[in-house]
């Protein structure tokens, strides 16, 4: 790598001045080093929001040199937003540290790898579609079963980004191999929703899928799936990839855009405040046509639990004596700091009358997956993951319960890790068992 | 630019992973919460035990290297800003130890990094209660606390965090450990360091270990909300409170400024209309509370409040609370710059103190929302501005330093309790003396002749 040209820093400087505005409101107060996940498990004031701020702010201001180091701090970090949270002056935490991280890519350039899974895969559903059957047909060849209660797995030869690793394996036929499209009308509910599955439901939880499926039919809920839908675009928002985020948000918007449906719903937190919060901020704006049918989208998006509980009513009675099933919630990042929904995935569980809930101690607290953040910090991740594991045992339960894929993926390698004979669920699924 | 070797040293000591001479994580160490320049220091080291710590200290001392120990970098006073000289920034977060709590003789003894809210839960676990509560006890640390003498919402009855301390042990700039205090209530051995430790800024010695009172918690507690159309009143309330022997343990004073800014914040239903609200709570056995709950309720009616609304619930007395704990947040949202000043003043001369303060806020052109401790005249006049705005901020910075004078016109205090640190210390010799600023500075002299400890803190430069 050669030494940048002076021009490119001097632009560096200025698309970071662009976000002052929003830097500038950050005081120092320091209240986030209450809550951020990783600042608990280093004490590292670079990985806390506020001293990564700083970072930016002595970056723009061409106070500090060290390109690199501010991207490898500026990345380490689960954005949870537990910081933003419980920000008393409101810095708008995660608007920034996506903003900065693609102004840093677009200086430095996008990894290779990252390259080759963003630009030639991930964009391009068919192709990542095609890939992942593919892959569900010879993982068997690599990696060996673990768990049966987490239906975990691991790798037979400790091999590239698996590692040590126990993980659920890729399905056997992916949710839209199983159901390629629908379209029914509002039944007896009223309603009709966009259903988006999401990658991680439907290439590795379809069961997830199914269970939503049959909630809503069993609830009169019309049902708009369409086919080739692509990924929310998270992980290369979080890459700082704008350029396949935009791609991923055009083959969305020509899969749901204009559709006629009341709510765009997930089953997956992240893809949920992805559209709602991220698409809204990060779409190109060129086009005010474009940016209309973003809005309309983002509005739309709904959580599969809210959806229940707040939209259809559907809510538990009293309290379960019952209790044959002991169940503890885990609230993902992208629930309860991006919305503030807690109360609505446990009244889906409770949903099933055999379910009596236990609650674990910070239910609230990050799993440490932080989506690609596990894939690169593997260590931390994995100690913030077993302060989870240990709240979870703690409780007694059988279950863990969560509204997120991605935590599911998470708490399930942990729990796998420590041998534990507790199961992950997604909420719907809990409430799907009880429907015939 | 430190010497490679010197780095070594500081690595053999604390441990390579545990020393950060990098450009990116130096950069994080350069400020702290109050609105001055960063100073990026040289080193940054995070020892894990008290021995290291000492070892660090001392290889600062043989080496003339300006130390500057840093908890949580709450200080708003500049306190934790190295120095420019190759600074060098201890991190006390990796001694954080509760190394005893004791249920029977009422003390705990502390690492300096273990965080102020972390002890009063655990002893709360146990039934007991640590009274010092600084606004940023989530995060603060009880070394930080020590070190600036910190205060919080219950100041008027429980005293601040100098009440607390039985005992510190500290390293002095050779490395060698000075033990003062003890466990027990009584303690005559020796000079009391222990006090001069209290509030010295990290100018005096690096603490190692810390000796704090506990006390037996209160069984009842009764908050209210009441409000005025007049700041004399609420002042008038608070003196007639006090005169009627009653002590609240809290009794917090928000201005109009604040309350319109909290309501447009939070819509907690708040009047905007009022001039003044008090948020009063008094603790202490449950038929001792109930009686004076309601003579302060009598009280304040008497006076002339326009509204008392008494708690009756736990939910309604958290939603008292939640209006003054939204008081920063409201005002912080305002403008780019938040400067929170806590001049203090006798708490009869609070009227004129608002009063001086409105004044120069018209006068300068500035927002200025003033709340605080009513109960011993410790107000934030709390400063809205944008520090990239040159000239917004020069008069910013004058009004800090009329609202100063004005205090001290009065006869309170520059700090009640952020501590002096770089951002006050050239008023220092106003509120004292000259006599009482070369003093101070002989002391320092004698006790750190290379002046390494904190630099430039508190006493200034000569």
């Amino acid at each position: 790598m050669g030494v940048k040209p002076l021009a490119d820093l001097r632009e560096l400087h200025r698309q970071l001045l662009e976000l002052d505005d929003q830097l500038v409101t950050c005081m120092r107060c320091g209240m986030c080093q209450a809550v951020c996940p990783i600042y608990a498990e280093t004490g590292r004031e670079a990985l806390v929001a506020r001293g990564k701020i700083a970072l930016l702010e002595h970056l723009g201001h061409d106070l500090l040199k060290d390109v690199d180091g501010v991207k490898d701090r500026l990345e380490t970090c689960l954005l949870c937003g537990a910081c933003a949270a419980n920000c008393p002056s409101g810095v708008k935490v995660l608007d920034i540290f996506i903003k900065a991280r693609a102004v840093l890519n677009t200086f430095k350039g996008l990894s290779p790898i990252r390259k080759l899974i963003f630009r030639a895969m991930l964009v391009h559903p068919d192709r990542f579609n095609a890939l992942v059957s593919l892959g569900s047909k010879v993982q068997g060849l690599f990696v060996k079963p673990v768990s049966e209660v987490l239906g975990s797995s691991c790798a037979r030869i400790s091999v590239g980004a698996l590692g040590d690793r126990h993980f659920p394996v890729l399905a056997k036929r992916s949710l839209h191999a199983e159901v390629a499209r629908l379209d029914t009308p509002a039944g007896a509910a009223g309603i009709r929703v966009a259903f988006f599955p999401g990658c991680l439901v439907d290439k590795i939880f379809p069961r997830v899928g199914q269970a939503v499926l049959k909630v809503l039919k069993h609830h009169g809920v019309g049902v708009f799936l369409p086919d080739h839908q692509a990924c929310c675009g998270i992980p290369a928002l979080s890459a700082g990839d704008l350029n396949s985020f935009n791609d991923l948000l055009d083959k969305n918007l020509a899969c749901f855009g204009g559709g006629n449906f009341d709510y765009l719903v997930t089953p997956c937190a992240t893809c949920t405040a992805t559209i709602s919060k991220l698409w809204p901020v990060f779409a190109d704006s060129a086009a005010t046509e474009r940016r209309a049918a973003v809005t309309t989208l983002a509005a739309k998006a709904l959580d599969i639990n809210v959806l229940l509980t707040d939209i259809l009513k559907i809510r538990p009675d009293g309290v379960s004596q019952n209790g044959k099933r002991k169940v503890t919630v885990h609230d993902p990042c992208h629930l309860k700091r991006s919305f503030g929904i807690a109360a609505q995935p446990r009244m889906v569980a409770r949903l099933n009358p055999e379910v009596e809930l236990v609650e674990m101690q910070d239910a609230d607290v990050c799993c440490g997956c932080g989506g690609s953040f596990t894939l690169l910090h593997y260590d931390i991740a994995g100690r913030i993951g077993a302060r989870k594991r240990d709240h979870i045992v703690a409780t007694g339960a059988d279950t863990v319960a969560t509204g997120c894929p991605a935590c599911m993926l998470q708490i399930t390698d942990m729990l796998s890790q420590a041998g534990d004979q507790v199961a992950v669920r997604h909420p719907v699924e809990l409430y799907a068992e009880t429907l015939g | 630019m430190l010497n490679p070797s010197l780095i070594e040293q500081f690595k053999h000591i604390a441990g390579p992973a545990n020393v950060m001479d990098g450009e990116a994580d130096r950069h994080c160490y350069s400020y702290d919460a109050a609105v001055l320049t960063a100073v990026v220091p040289a080193l940054v080291a995070r020892p894990e035990t008290t021995e290291a710590l000492g070892k660090v200290v001392r290889l600062c001392g043989d080496n003339g290297l300006p130390l500057t120990v840093r908890g949580a970098g709450t200080n708003l006073s500049g306190g934790t800003i190295p120095d420019p000289r190759d600074g060098i920034v201890v991190l006390t977060s990796a001694l954080n130890r509760i190394i005893e709590i004791n249920e029977a003789d009422l003390y705990a003894v502390v690492e300096p990094g273990v965080i102020t809210a972390k002890l009063a839960t655990e002893v709360a676990t146990r039934g007991l209660f640590y009274p010092p509560d600084p606004g940023s006890q989530s995060v603060s640390t009880l070394g930080g606390n020590v070190a600036e003498n910190a205060g919080g919402l219950r100041g008027l009855k429980y005293g601040v965090t100098k009440n607390y301390v039985m005992g510190v042990t500290f390293f002095d700039t050779t490395g060698e450990r000075i033990v003062t205090g003890a466990r027990t209530v009584k303690c005559v051995t020796g000079l009391n360091l222990s006090s001069l430790m209290v509030g010295s800024e990290g100018t005096l010695g690096v603490f190692s270990e810390i000796i704090l009172k506990l006390v037996p918690p209160p069984a009842a507690q009764k908050a209210m909300m009441v409000l005025f159309d007049d700041t004399a009143k609420a002042s008038q309330a608070v003196a007639a409170i006090i005169a009627a022997k009653i002590v609240p343990c809290t009794l917090e004073f928000l201005d109009n400024f604040t309350i319109r800014a909290v309501e447009d914040y939070a819509k907690a239903g708040l009047p905007v209309e009022a001039r003044a609200l008090l948020l009063i709570e008094v603790d202490g056995h449950p038929a001792q509370v109930a009686d004076e709950a309601a003579r302060v309720e009598a009280i304040c009616k008497q006076i002339g409040a326009t509204g008392v609304q008494v708690a009756r619930s736990a939910a309604e007395r958290d939603k008292v609370w939640a209006a003054r704990r939204a008081a920063l947040s409201a005002l912080a949202r305002l403008r780019p710059t938040t400067v929170l000043e806590d001049a203090t003043v006798p708490r009869s001369k609070i009227p004129d103190m608002i009063r001086a303060v409105e004044q120069i806020a018209a006068k300068h052109k500035l927002l200025i929302g003033t709340f605080g401790h009513a109960g011993d005249g410790n107000l934030h006049p709390t400063i809205l501005t944008d520090r990239r705005d040159e000239k917004e901020y020069a008069r910013a910075e004058a009004a800090v330093g009329e609202i100063f004078e004005v205090a001290l016109s009065l006869g309170g205090t520059l700090s009640g309790e952020h501590g002096i640190g770089l951002a006050k210390s050239k008023w220092l010799e106003k509120e004292t003396s000259r006599g009482t600023i070369l003093y101070s500075r002989r002391l320092k002299k004698a006790l750190d002749p290379k002046n390494i400890l904190n630099p430039g803190k508190v006493l200034g430069w000569e």
